[in-house]
């Protein structure tokens, strides 16, 4: 614990800990552009020179460690004058292009300019040039702007495990690129945006839109897939200008998948923005709401409860499944369900559903078999912790399941079922590596739990998680996990929205459907659903966008996208979280548990709750689970899972098109570009490799 | 001072004081340099500093000056300019609306002050009133046609005034 002195402050900080960070804890500004606190110490751009007593020279304080008895100064002249020399020479091939550059009103050259740098250039000569590269659909590249810190670089390295970036020629002569021109084949490439100090790497979709400061940000929850990542929604006026991660150390870091960031301009196509019915043309004619109401109430009360169905898509905030759950109560239909692709948990205890091992949890983990389940693209963030624990300490990664690149060595272990088996009968050589980890982890994907033996597979990974010592009794390590692909899923799970004793799942009331024995169903923003067995069935399709299953409705009732309502989320993990409106829904489209709570009102069951404080109230009511924000609650190992024979069917991949998984993305221009650029040079890829 | 009696008696008498007064309006009629100016024939000099009505500038090959920074629509301290932007054909920054609700502005000059291009400018024409307020909220073709229209006017006034900046 070596102690030194910053500006007359003492300060004793842990070994290994560097000069700047141990001045940061003291709450004094060093400036930088290559330091970032996520990413490797490079040490090349020299901002953060300081002083050190007993050197002659001006010190490099993001690399220095700091050692007993260090005296460093950051305010004397020879630092001032260190970082005008550095910010000179940084400036001397930088543009001054500052009022095109998209970076300008966010920018650290800029800022840190204004605090540190001297008045004036003495540089008379040409300014270096360098061609623009062409780095996909996401990555808008000013090369002339670069300033060489290798944050890119080093996050394609790093965080994102694709080493595709690289710097050739040296001094002047350095440029950064891909060497063989090409997009970059990441789905976190988006946030080496955000590293990037200057304006080199610039957003694509958002290219000359805006400026920072004509926007305003509102804290939100991502709705892509079931980490439920912190982001912040810059909007203008009632436009969605950009999304942008918030810092969040127990969930995303400081980053987001290229589809969170990105898929935002679906929200401006194909919107339903206002209520329509069927007309006896058979084609969609626009009403009002109590038009739309009417036909619904209409067909309703001719109908016993049994015989309407509900389902939840993957989206849907909290407070509308409560609405929804508690208006199918009272018409008395027990066939509600949240899996609409048709995976069999969640009728066990909450850790049979759960990620236990928590996201920051999985850090401390030595060893992860994956089952069925492609993280990097059902869960890029947590695909990420997987690899930052790789890259700390040298996490043994095995796979049992469809094999994709993951961006870190894994054994894959084939993607036949009957290995589960042998796994826990202990005659396969993953075995041994299981028994001799001390914090092993087990990863279920949805490619697992969707088949018809899910529930057998369970059980399989309860008794695995038993013998393998998986779940310590003692300390609170829990290495169970289900890792969902929908954000609305743990949510609807702890709400109880599921069939109940008589009730039928998603793919039984899609065969109700064609039998009539249910003749009705309400789709809460749900899609991804075979929706051509619902054709002659009423159906009631309410969200956002016209979709799959807007395309068999009967009538529309137009809901809320993520950025446009406050709704409660829960992760994969079982962290409850809130976001906030960031603009209001288009044209007459509401907020969705208004639109259930109305539609109550016509069919004469009046929901109790007239605010959203209400609704909140009445989600504790159902879990108190809700009552805690932002805190994981732990569940207790118990058992569930069933005995009986795994059938022979291999892991089958979850998802084919990362860029496009649900109504938003599969609207979006950008996605659809990465689709084609990305996607395809990967697959592309991978058949040349074959 | 009191004025005796016999001498306030002559001044009254004589009309001293009417034709005092006449002699000035007289004075002032044919003597005199005429200091008013014949409104609208004539005009009064302005300093190349005026700052008039707002003008969106072009360079001499005809392309727009502005680049869509903002900086004008950030500084403008009545809010009265309004931009869109988005990236043109070319790949150049460009604007695809520039408004100036010209019944906000305060004519104060700042957005001329912020411009890094010389784009914006406030020209020395001051008779721009209008009979409806709609005629008031100029869009970039109006503040385009401006520019055309005093371009000789403007370039003369700054450089005139470019030794001070």
């Amino acid at each position: 614990m070596p102690k030194l002195i910053i500006d007359d402050q003492e300060i004793e900080v842990e070994n290994g800990v560097t000069v700047l960070q141990a001045a940061e804890m003291l709450g004094i500004e060093i400036p930088v552009f290559c330091y970032h606190p996520k990413l490797s110490i490079a040490g090349n751009c020299r901002m953060c020179l300081v002083q050190m007593e007993k050197s002659p020279k001006p010190i490099a304080s993001c690399a220095m460690p700091a050692t007993e008895g260090m005296v460093i100064h950051t305010q004397t002249p020879m630092v001032k004058k260190a970082r005008q020399g550095v910010l000179e020479f940084l400036l001397i091939n930088h543009p001054l292009d500052c009022p095109i550059c998209d970076q300008g009103g966010e920018c650290d050259l800029q800022d840190i300019t204004m605090a540190y740098g001297g008045d004036s250039s003495r540089f008379g000569l040409n300014k270096r040039a360098v061609p623009d590269k062409d780095l996909g659909p996401l990555i808008e590249t000013a090369m002339n702007r670069c300033i060489h810190c290798t944050r890119c670089i080093r996050f394609a390295n790093e965080i994102a495990g694709v080493p595709e970036l690289g710097a050739t020629g040296r001094g002047e002569h350095m440029e950064i690129g891909t060497y063989i021109e090409k997009a970059i084949t990441s789905e976190l490439s988006g946030n080496m945006i955000d590293i990037c100090p200057v304006g080199a790497l610039t957003s694509k979709p958002y290219s000359f839109q805006g400026r920072p400061w004509e926007l305003s940000s509102t804290p939100s929850v991502d709705v892509f897939d079931a980490v439920g990542c912190a982001i912040r929604i810059d909007t203008r006026g009632r436009e969605v200008m950009r999304i942008l991660p918030r810092q969040s150390f127990q969930i995303n870091e400081d980053w987001i998948s290229d589809k969170s960031r990105f898929a935002y301009d679906g929200l401006k196509y194909q919107r339903l923005d206002r209520p329509y019915a069927k007309g006896k043309d058979g084609r969609l004619h626009p009403v009002s709401w109590d038009e739309a109401f009417n036909v619904i109430a209409d067909h309703f009360q001719h109908l016993p409860g049994d015989h309407i169905a509900a389902i939840v898509g993957d989206m849907v905030d909290t407070e509308a499944i409560v609405a929804l759950k508690d208006l199918m109560n009272a018409i008395g239909s027990p066939h509600i369900d949240c899996r609409q692709d048709g995976s069999k948990i969640g009728y066990g205890p909450r850790s049979s559903y759960l990620f236990n091992t928590t996201i920051a949890g999985i850090e401390k983990a030595d060893f992860c078999l994956l089952i069925g389940t492609n993280p990097r693209w059902e869960a890029p963030l947590i695909n990420a912790r997987i690899r930052k624990n790789y890259l700390n300490t040298g996490l043994s990664v095995a796979l049992l399941g469809a094999p994709h690149e993951l961006g870190y060595p894994v054994e894959h272990l084939g993607d036949d079922p009957l290995i589960f088996e042998k796994i826990l009968k202990g005659r396969h050589p993953i075995s041994a590596a299981l028994k001799s980890a001390k914090f092993p982890m087990l990863i279920l994907g949805q490619g697992a739990l969707k088949r018809n033996d899910a529930e057998v597979i369970l059980g399989l990974a309860h008794k695995i998680a038993d013998k393998y010592n998986i779940v310590h009794q003692s300390d609170p390590w829990n290495g169970f996990n289900i890792l969902h692909s929908a954000a609305s899923r743990v949510g609807a799970l702890d709400l109880g929205f599921l069939p109940g004793p008589q009730g039928y799942g998603v793919s039984e009331i899609l065969k109700g459907a064609a039998q009539k024995k249910i003749e009705a169903v309400y789709l809460l923003g749900a899609d991804d659903i075979d929706v051509s067995s619902l054709e002659s069935t009423f159906v009631v399709y309410q969200g956002h966008h016209g979709d799959r299953g807007a395309s068999v409705a009967d009538v529309v009732l137009p809901g809320s996208a993520y950025t446009e309502k406050s709704g409660t989320y829960v992760n994969t993990e079982g962290r409850v979280q809130r976001s906030f409106k960031a603009v209001s829904p288009p044209g007459e489209a509401k907020e969705d548990w208004k639109i259930i709570r109305a539609l109550s009102d016509h069919l004469g069951f009046e929901l109790p709750y007239d605010s959203l404080n209400d609704v909140r109230a009445r989600l504790v009511e159902v879990n108190s689970l809700f009552d805690e924000l932002d805190t994981i609650q732990k569940a207790s190992w118990e058992d569930f899972g069933k005995e009986g024979t795994v059938l022979s069917e291999p892991f089958k991949a979850t998802i084919d098109n990362f860029y496009m998984t649900d109504s938003i993305s599969r609207h979006s221009v950008t996605m659809a570009k990465c689709a084609q650029e990305i996607q395809g040079d990967e697959q592309r890829n991978q058949i040349h490799e074959k | 001072m009191k004025i005796p009696l016999k001498v306030m008696f002559l001044k009254n008498f004589f009309l001293i004081e009417l034709f005092q007064g006449m002699w000035l309006t007289l004075k002032y009629m044919y003597l005199k340099k005429k200091v008013t100016l014949a409104y609208p024939y004539e005009k009064g000099p302005l300093s190349p500093r005026f700052r008039g009505e707002h003008a969106l500038r072009r360079y001499p090959n005809g392309e727009e000056r502005c680049i869509a920074c903002k900086l004008c629509e950030a500084i403008c301290p009545a809010q009265a300019i309004t931009i869109e932007s988005e990236e043109r054909e070319d790949g150049s920054r460009r604007t695809t609306r520039y408004d100036i609700d010209m019944t906000k502005c305060i004519y104060c000059g700042l957005c001329e002050e912020a411009c890094p291009v010389d784009a914006i400018v406030e020209g020395p024409n001051f008779e721009f009133a209008t009979e409806t307020r709609e005629e008031l909220y100029y869009n970039k073709d109006k503040l385009l046609s401006n520019g055309d229209r005093w371009e000789v006017e403007i370039a003369n006034r700054l450089e005139q005034d470019a030794q001070y900046r």
